[in-house]
């Protein structure tokens, strides 16, 4: 099971790319000119970003720098070893709900920090990749359409958050270690 | 975030005049800085790639024709809503560009199909409904198919298998999604309950 959805893992992506391809062809679509035209917003995409990874990685950093990650490791996360969840990642988890970018900012420091093949920067990849910023997307949606009583919306977003981050551990333990 | 960054340079300072590692902290800066722009450059190649993949999947309908595909499923999801609202179709397109990973596609989408809910909204006009609610919880659990900005930071930072990460990544979305769905249909229920 876990070597077929690994290999799973593998396919995945060409085929998704292909059969993207394959009906663009044959819907007649310019794929050459298309694809060009969309590559573009990957230029504006990742500039944008730039201003918050150096807010995050430089704060981040430094924090770790000053040896505050292990004083706090050594006294408060005693629990989280427990369970095999690696300290760096508690960052990311309490930032994931609340800004996309400085989760984004955080996942990058904890992969230069670790290494890429580390079981942390495995696990935090999996939280990075299945979240998305509760916050903004309440302040967003809610915001343009007026709404200020918000009923359980917020709390359903913010349950659904740590069941993700929940399932992450309990699924990378099962797939990575 | 305002107070957590103030925070994190504050205190890494202090701290760091504890340990005796203030040079380090400040050597941080330097080498962190610079690794920020490294990743942010090598993201623009793999977004790049990714956004234009997709793009022709915008141009040849097949988003669109995705979102027909899961368009019945939303009917279920969404019973308390005409069965011919426009908010439909708006909906499933939101859903399968973040599936793609098009957040700035999907955004519109998204405002669209809110405003098409508040037209069949029946409370106050600043009150959200139950669609609206069960609408933002699938927003929140964040379903996607292809995480292309994570793949790209573990392949600008040299991991060995960096698409080893998409199964895991689509089990824990998938179930965080079904997990909101369900959750709001109870918290639906127990609110109205309360509010009688």
């Amino acid at each position: 099971m876990r070597e077929f959805l690994s290999l799973l893992s593998i396919w995945i992506l060409p085929v998704i790319i292909s059969f993207i391809i394959i009906y663009g062809v044959i819907k007649k679509v310019p794929c050459y000119e298309t694809f060009v035209e969309g590559a573009k917003n990957g230029l504006f995409v990742s500039i944008k970003i730039l201003p918050y990874l150096v807010a995050i990685i430089v704060s981040v950093s430094m924090f770790r720098a000053s040896g505050a990650i292990e004083l706090l490791s050594e006294k408060l996360f005693g629990i989280l070893a427990h369970i095999k969840v690696p300290a760096e990642t508690l960052p990311l988890m309490l930032t994931r709900s609340l800004s996309g970018s400085a989760t984004l900012g955080i996942f990058s420091d904890i992969v230069n920090s670790t290494g890429a093949d580390s079981y942390a920067a495995k696990l935090s990849a999996v939280i990075t990749g299945s979240s998305e910023t509760t916050f903004y997307v309440l302040a967003v949606y809610f915001g343009a359409i007026g709404i200020k009583k918000i009923k359980y919306a917020l709390i359903v977003g913010l349950l659904a958050d740590l069941f993700g981050i929940f399932a992450a551990i309990f699924v990378c333990r099962y797939f990575f270690t | 975030m305002n107070y957590i960054f103030a925070f994190l340079i504050l205190s890494s300072v202090i701290i760091g005049a504890y340990t005796g590692r203030l040079q380090e902290v400040v050597n941080s800066i330097f080498t962190s800085s610079a690794l920020a722009v490294q990743v942010a450059i090598g993201l623009i190649g793999i977004m790049g790639f990714w956004l234009g993949v997709v793009k022709i999947a915008e141009k040849s309908g097949l988003i669109f024709l995705f979102s027909k595909l899961i368009s019945p499923f939303l009917r279920l999801i969404f019973n308390e809503l005409p069965k011919n609202s426009s908010a439909f179709s708006n909906i499933a397109l939101n859903i399968s560009a973040n599936a793609l990973g098009l957040t700035n596609a999907a955004t519109p989408f998204g405002i669209n199909a809110m405003k098409d809910l508040k037209k069949e909204s029946k409370e106050n006009n600043d009150t959200a409904t139950n669609s609206m609610c069960m609408f933002l919880a699938m927003n929140t659990a964040g379903f996607q198919l292809v995480p292309a900005a994570v793949l790209g930071i573990l392949v600008v930072s040299g991991a060995k298998n960096p698409t080893e990460i998409i199964i895991p990544t689509f089990i824990v979305t998938l179930s965080a999604f079904i997990f909101a769905i369900f959750t709001s249909k109870i918290f639906a229920k127990f609110w109205k309950e309360r509010a009688k």
